[in-house]
């Protein structure tokens, strides 16, 4: 079966990918096509081409989705790599436990947190994703079976987090979850004026609350430049049970087709931004909106219309030049007439993860995303990475599209042992670009 | 259904109705051919919260384990009262056109095989007179097409099957429900071009259990397809030959 998939910011496009379903963790991987290779493809919720594989196979895991077991009393949950997290919380939110990092959107499967070793609001507390993991398969081409932990094969354990499904495909993963009192966060929203009111926001808030992270309003300028909204919280304790706010409806909302070109303007993420700044708010609330408020309406993506949109995450040391790069940033980017729709500030700790690809490290880390305007917004961002570099940052392969191979050789300086451990049938357009092989 | 068996537990309708039960607390007996599989969709089961799941690894197309099996079942779960048949192949048309051989397998697959499971599963329930027989039937058993009638026959003989077995347990109070659904996109439909009249797995089984819920006898799923299945079998055999359906 050919198809087209795109990944989430649908910015590039390739071609010529065949699907190959996998549906049990016994089956053998298929060969990959003449002058092709393998990819794990989950739901493609990377933004650019890190989950894609021009000319070749993806292995989807869709089908991948059974529990193999759960043990209330402990919070160990085993289940295969195509389970999303959406179900794990369904399964295990009710029974007192929830995920122990958790991205922004509930919508991505066990592997491919673990392939981008994905993290959350409460970084500097726990870490990645790939912290709370015990053990996971991995399915080689050549047919062989490791089970990895960090005890037993090791080397293939820290290769394989943050690994980008390269080193094989993940069939199963045994994740230590961690305790909730109930379904609800206890949140509070403060504004800043600028950038240092955000870090020092940052610092006190760390002391008190486990979630932190900030919006941005990119296009504030001058001494207003960073200004936002801190947004904190913390689960809610087992008090609130009594109290319960009814959860959600789930809004059947979708954007139904592709956006045209310019209702992202300046304009209206003016108003967005204007109208954003002022809201405030502070209590309870489920979890569900707060840890996934985009995924309430589905094809968010399609607000930037049919060309997609470009996303950059950085993050950049806690020192005097990364922070100038943060302004360096957002300054490029308020004065680049091409505003970021979600800008999103946030802190990361120094907990250490076991990945050696793993993208985050101590210090703050900014998310912007740019509607696709070809050439010009290109300029733009390869302009970020540069900045980036520069203040011996890094960017994230789950949202880049545009780092250089030279940003990624100084980005990630375990490359080429991790080369060592990527499976020779694999491949992904990301990793061909990074290694400048077309 | 609280104590039911499940046949064909690894095809991708029966897994998803495993599901739903195993949610509802549901016990369950079930019964595929690939051990590993079959493990795979018990601990699935298990760990959604079905009351108690046993499974067994049996190929169905040996009839002489189907009574012993129902047996070891209902002694296996203290009692039945549902069961889900799921097996079937879809078969090769071409080469069931070439040899009878290939024809056979189809019909002993989807319509012996079924008969031979639900002999002894009727009777069990019309003795105990309570239960509900589940089993997955096809729209393609409405009309015969030539571009797959060996399977859609196999279905068709079925769903008569079925029609006389209700009418033979109604007064037992035993439910008989015979499932059509359309294209599910499952690994069984792998290598057919996919488009808008396909649906998932999910889909069919939450409309499978709505029908067992509201004492449905005969359910299309989606349910579009009783309308479109209406007209094609309303087109007259002397234009309906001439088509290329």
């Amino acid at each position: 079966m050919t198809m087209e998939p795109k990944s989430w910011g649908r910015y590039p496009r390739v071609s010529g990918q065949k699907a190959h379903p996998v549906t049990w963790t016994s089956e053998p991987l298929p060969v990959p096509p003449e002058g092709g290779s393998l990819l794990p493809h989950g739901l493609g919720r990377s933004y650019g081409d890190s989950c894609l594989n021009a000319g070749g196979s993806l292995l989807t895991t869709e089908r991948l989705d059974h529990f193999l077991g759960f043990d209330p009393a402990t919070g160990v949950l085993r289940c295969e790599s195509g389970v999303t997290l959406d179900g794990i919380l369904r399964l295990v939110t009710n029974q007192g436990w929830f995920l122990p990092a958790t991205p922004g959107t509930k919508f991505v499967t066990v592997g491919g947190a673990i392939a981008n070793d994905v993290h959350g609001k409460n970084h500097v507390r726990v870490g990645t994703f790939g912290r709370h993991l015990r053990r996971f398969e991995l399915v080689r081409s050549d047919g062989s079976r490791r089970v990895c932990s960090p005890e037993e094969n090791r080397d293939w354990f820290e290769a394989t987090i943050g690994g980008l499904g390269l080193t094989g495909l993940i069939t199963w993963a045994e994740i230590q979850l961690r305790r909730v009192s109930n379904p609800f966060m206890h949140q509070e929203t403060v504004a800043f004026s600028n950038l240092e009111g955000f870090l020092k926001l940052a610092s006190e808030s760390n002391r008190d609350f486990e979630y932190t992270v900030a919006w941005v309003d990119s296009l504030a300028r001058g001494r207003h430049l960073g200004r936002g909204l801190f947004h904190r919280a913390n689960h809610a304790p087992p008090q609130f049970t009594a109290r319960q706010p009814s959860p959600p409806r789930l809004s059947g909302l979708a954007v139904p087709f592709d956006f045209p070109g310019l209702a992202l303007n300046r304009v209206s993420v003016t108003a967005f931004n204007a109208l954003h700044y002022r809201m405030r708010n502070q209590g309870l609330m489920h979890y569900e909106p707060y840890f996934f408020p985009l995924d309430s309406v589905h094809h968010w993506n399609r607000i930037y219309g049919s060309q997609g949109f470009v996303q950059f995450q950085c993050v950049v040391p806690p020192n005097d030049a990364g922070v100038a790069a943060l302004k360096g940033i957002l300054d490029r980017s308020a004065h680049s007439g091409m505003p970021s729709f979600l800008t999103v500030l946030k802190t990361y700790g120094d907990v250490p993860s076991p990945g050696w690809m793993s993208f985050p490290k101590a210090g703050y880390s900014l998310a912007l995303d740019f509607a696709n305007r070809g050439e010009r917004t290109y300029q733009l961002v390869d302009a970020l990475d540069r900045l980036t570099r520069e203040a011996g940052g890094r960017v994230y392969p789950a949202k880049d599209s545009r780092m250089s191979p030279e940003s990624f050789a100084a980005y990630y300086p375990e490359r080429e042992r991790f080369a060592q451990y990527v499976d020779p049938a694999f491949s992904s357009s990301f990793w061909r670009r990074v290694r400048g092989a077309g | 259904m609280k104590k039911v068996l499940v046949l064909g537990a690894t095809s991708a309708i029966a897994q998803a109705t495993v599901r739903l039960l195993a949610a509802r607390g549901a016990s369950l007996y079930l019964v595929a051919r690939h051990a590993e599989r079959l493990e795979a969709v018990a601990q699935d089961a298990r760990t959604r919260g079905a009351a108690r799941v046993e499974a067994e690894t049996l190929d169905l197309d040996d009839f002489a384990q189907h009574e012993p099996l129902v047996e070891r079942a209902t002694a296996a779960l203290g009692g039945l009262d549902g069961a889900l048949l799921a097996h079937g192949v879809l078969g090769d048309q071409e080469r069931a056109q070439r040899s009878y051989g290939e024809t056979e397998k189809v019909l002993r697959t989807n319509f012996l095989s079924a008969v031979s499971l639900l002999t002894p599963l009727a009777n069990r329930f019309e003795a105990q007179r309570a239960g509900t027989l589940v089993v997955i039937s096809s729209v393609a058993g409405d009309r015969g097409r030539q571009s797959n009638y060996v399977y859609g026959a196999s279905k068709g003989a079925l769903s008569v099957f079925l029609q006389g077995l209700r009418n033979r347990l109604a007064p037992a109070g035993v439910a008989v429900v015979t499932v059509k659904p359309g294209f599910v996109d499952t690994p069984m439909t792998a290598a057919v071009k996919k488009n808008a009249l396909f649906a998932s797995p999910e889909a069919v089984a939450r409309g499978l259990l709505r029908a067992v819920d509201t004492h449905q006898d005969e359910v299309y799923l989606p349910d579009f397809w009783r309308p479109i299945m209406f007209l094609i079998r309303s087109i007259p055999e002397r234009v309906f030959k001439r088509l290329k359906l």
